[in-house]
């Protein structure tokens, strides 16, 4: 699904150069629920932005669903972010101006679908988050959990093949920090793939596989995949339809 | 995806009401502060007779001085009226499709009903010639013919007014009018008619109003009138009387034909010239042939209708425009700025550069055509003070909005406000997904 080949990546600035990531090498493979954990600055995020098209990468390869996103330009890195990956953010980055549904609505837009077909996978993105009954609420009038769920819900609607989240629960207290955590696995386990970076280790834990980070390389390769994670990974339900 | 952008911009306007105000209202005042003085502009500039400006031609012969030009700052400039001779010669020569030799001068006119006092009329004493040429409208009948002009018949053409003052509005045609003593006929009755600038003569004012008569010139000469606005000689006549100014070189009428095109002006031009050259041999004309055949819009250029003033102060007024266009450029700026990590979400979850840069322009250009009708608001309050300021003069008559300037001052407001959008909605395109994700 995500591969990287001796990546780097490097800030230029007039006086100083900053390796962010150097021969940085990851595969998470179809169906996978990867925690990539870190201390600050080990480059956790700069890989997250490349992984989702968000920066560009100034050496090395990334195949993206068995595609090198190398040279691609903006028009081509939009449309590949808008139908393969889905963005869950630490602060859940809805608009205040728009409802639920509006916000859900947000990637679709993009997409050119017609209103039908939105209505349809808006409502069944904020039903499997547990928020149809507030689509006309707007964000301030939710808690940090709920406005996680419609974060998840908007980067579900969109059916992605990936799922990058950056730090989801880091700004939840641990009740609705595991409530977004269970929501997570449920959605791996109907077979999207997921790449979270947490600085949590527990919630590391409860994901199939952990890459860890130092100094933008990868030290610490736990290949082999948590019983938990594989069973889901077996089980994986296909609820969510492809794209 | 415009109806969604027009959404968002509505939304987005609507949530921070004082910047959309501030930028509505910076938009609105410049356009009424150009539009304004741009109206009074256009309708200073505007050729009624645009449809036939290569028809219609104003005859200018140069009779004057041979050392000293008719207009000492433009030597090259020949007299801006005729004599009488030329006119009646000119116009019994035919060579045109048609001729309007005229003068104005006044009449009284003495209703027959008693409570109507007798008042003096402004009149044209001209040739069957100018109603075909500037095709003034006619409500009822018609101008009259040349038999009429000829035989310096009483018939007379009246305007909408006089015959609503006089006849009550009704078809007077046939009926009689005593002006001066002496019964006409009405042969015609314009309807409302006020060409602006009075194009046929300029030389009275060219925002005056049209005569609200019109006889035939005969009547005029044989009446031994003159023109009662500019009269011009360069010598004193040797026969002081009324025939000695009609043998004269002295200037006070105008002259106008209608040809086919620009070729057959061409060939008027050339028997003008012919004309000059036959009659120095009788000792007149003795400058070097100058001729000319304007077109209606060169004469309002030549007559300088639309004064240095007036274009001066459209400059101004666009330069403040210019002004509360930097205005919104900034507060653009701000508020685009202000939306960084929307703009952010919206690029990571797929919006590219140009949706971006539609969706931001779209609010541009809706702040501007909001600012264009409250302009259209403010444009019509200037127009009513400059009408309200100069009752009674010709600013009076020019300050009116007309729908060419209502569409000019929309398109302009639109146009100006996208531009003023152009740099704020670049850089909003310029937002880095990546760091404005993390920072929010």
């Amino acid at each position: 699904m995500l591969k990287m080949t001796h990546l780097s990546k490097v800030y230029r600035t007039h006086m100083i150069e900053t390796h962010a990531l150097r021969g940085f090498d990851i595969h998470v493979r179809e169906g996978e629920f990867v925690a990539v954990t870190g201390p600050s600055g080990s480059g956790k995020t700069t890989f997250l932005n490349i992984a989702g098209l968000l920066e560009d990468f100034s050496d090395g390869d990334y195949l993206l669903d068995g595609v090198s996103v190398k040279g691609l330009d903006d028009n081509a890195r939009s449309r590949l972010r808008n139908e393969k990956i889905g963005f869950i953010f630490q602060g859940f980055n809805l608009i205040p101006d728009l409802n639920l549904f509006d916000n859900v609505d947000v990637p679709l837009r993009y997409r050119g679908m017609n209103a039908a077909e939105r209505k349809q996978r808006i409502e069944h993105a904020l039903g499997r988050v547990g928020l149809m009954s507030r689509m006309k609420h707007y964000p301030s009038e939710l808690s940090g959990g709920q406005q996680q769920r419609v974060a998840i819900a908007r980067a579900l609607a969109g059916s992605p093949r990936l799922l990058l989240a950056d730090e989801p629960t880091g700004n939840l207290d641990s009740l609705m920090a595991r409530g977004v955590m269970e929501l997570l696995e449920e959605i791996h386990a109907q077979g999207t793939t997921i790449v979270m970076v947490t600085h949590d280790p527990e919630l590391a834990a409860r994901a199939q596989r952990n890459v860890h980070i130092i100094d933008g390389q990868v030290t610490d390769l736990d290949d082999a995949p948590r019983l938990g994670g594989e069973l889901a990974a077996a089980t994986a339900a296909t609820t969510v339809p492809a794209n | 995806m415009m109806g969604y952008y027009l959404r968002l911009a509505i939304i987005s306007l609507r949530r921070n009401r004082i910047l959309t105000a501030l930028m509505v209202a910076a938009i609105a005042l410049g356009i009424g502060m150009s539009m304004t003085s741009m109206t009074v502009l256009h309708m200073m500039s505007a050729n009624p007779l645009s449809h036939k400006d290569e028809q219609v031609r104003r005859v200018q012969l140069d009779n004057w001085d041979a050392n000293d030009p008719w207009d000492e700052d433009n030597p090259s400039e020949p007299p801006d009226l005729m004599t009488y001779q030329d006119v009646r010669n000119l116009v019994a020569a035919h060579k045109a499709e048609h001729e309007a030799g005229f003068f104005p001068n006044v009449l009284s006119l003495e209703p027959a009903q008693r409570e109507i006092k007798p008042y003096m009329v402004e009149a044209l004493f001209t040739t069957h010639g100018f109603f075909p040429i500037f095709e003034p409208p006619f409500k009822y009948g018609g101008g009259w013919s040349q038999a009429e002009d000829d035989n310096a018949a009483r018939v007379a053409v009246i305007d909408q007014e006089t015959n609503e003052k006089i006849f009550g509005g009704e078809n007077s045609v046939g009926r009689k009018i005593r002006l001066s003593g002496e019964d006409y006929t009405v042969v015609g009755v314009l309807e409302k008619w006020h060409p602006t600038p009075l194009v046929y003569h300029i030389a009275a004012g060219a925002f005056n109003d049209p005569q609200a008569v019109f006889v035939p010139m005969s009547i005029g000469i044989e009446k031994e009138l003159v023109s009662g606005s500019n009269n011009s000689c360069y010598e004193d006549r040797s026969d002081p009387g009324y025939q000695g100014l009609l043998g004269s070189e002295c200037i006070w009428m105008d002259l106008w034909v209608q040809v086919k095109d620009d070729a057959d002006a061409q060939r008027y031009l050339s028997f003008l010239n012919n004309y000059v050259n036959e009659q120095k041999k009788n000792g007149r004309f003795p400058r070097p042939i100058n001729n000319k055949l304007r077109s209606v819009s060169e004469w309002l250029v030549a007559e300088k209708v639309v004064s240095r003033d007036a274009r001066t102060q459209v400059w101004l007024a666009f330069a403040f425009f210019a002004v509360c266009l930097i205005n919104t450029v900034g507060l653009l700026l701000a508020k685009f700025m202000g939306k960084s990590s929307e703009i952010g979400l919206r690029r990571a979850v797929g919006a590219s550069k140009p949706a971006v840069f539609a969706q931001y322009l779209t609010e541009s250009g809706l702040v501007g055509l909001a600012g264009g009708v409250i302009g259209l608001v403010f444009t019509g309050l200037g127009l009513l003070a400059l009408r309200k300021l100069y009752a009674g003069t010709s600013i009076e008559k020019l300050a009116q909005l007309d729908w060419t300037m209502v569409g000019l001052s929309l398109l302009i407001a639109l146009v100006a406000s996208l531009i003023a959008g152009l740099y704020p909605t670049w850089r909003a395109c310029q937002v880095q997904p990546a760091t404005q994700l993390k920072t929010q």
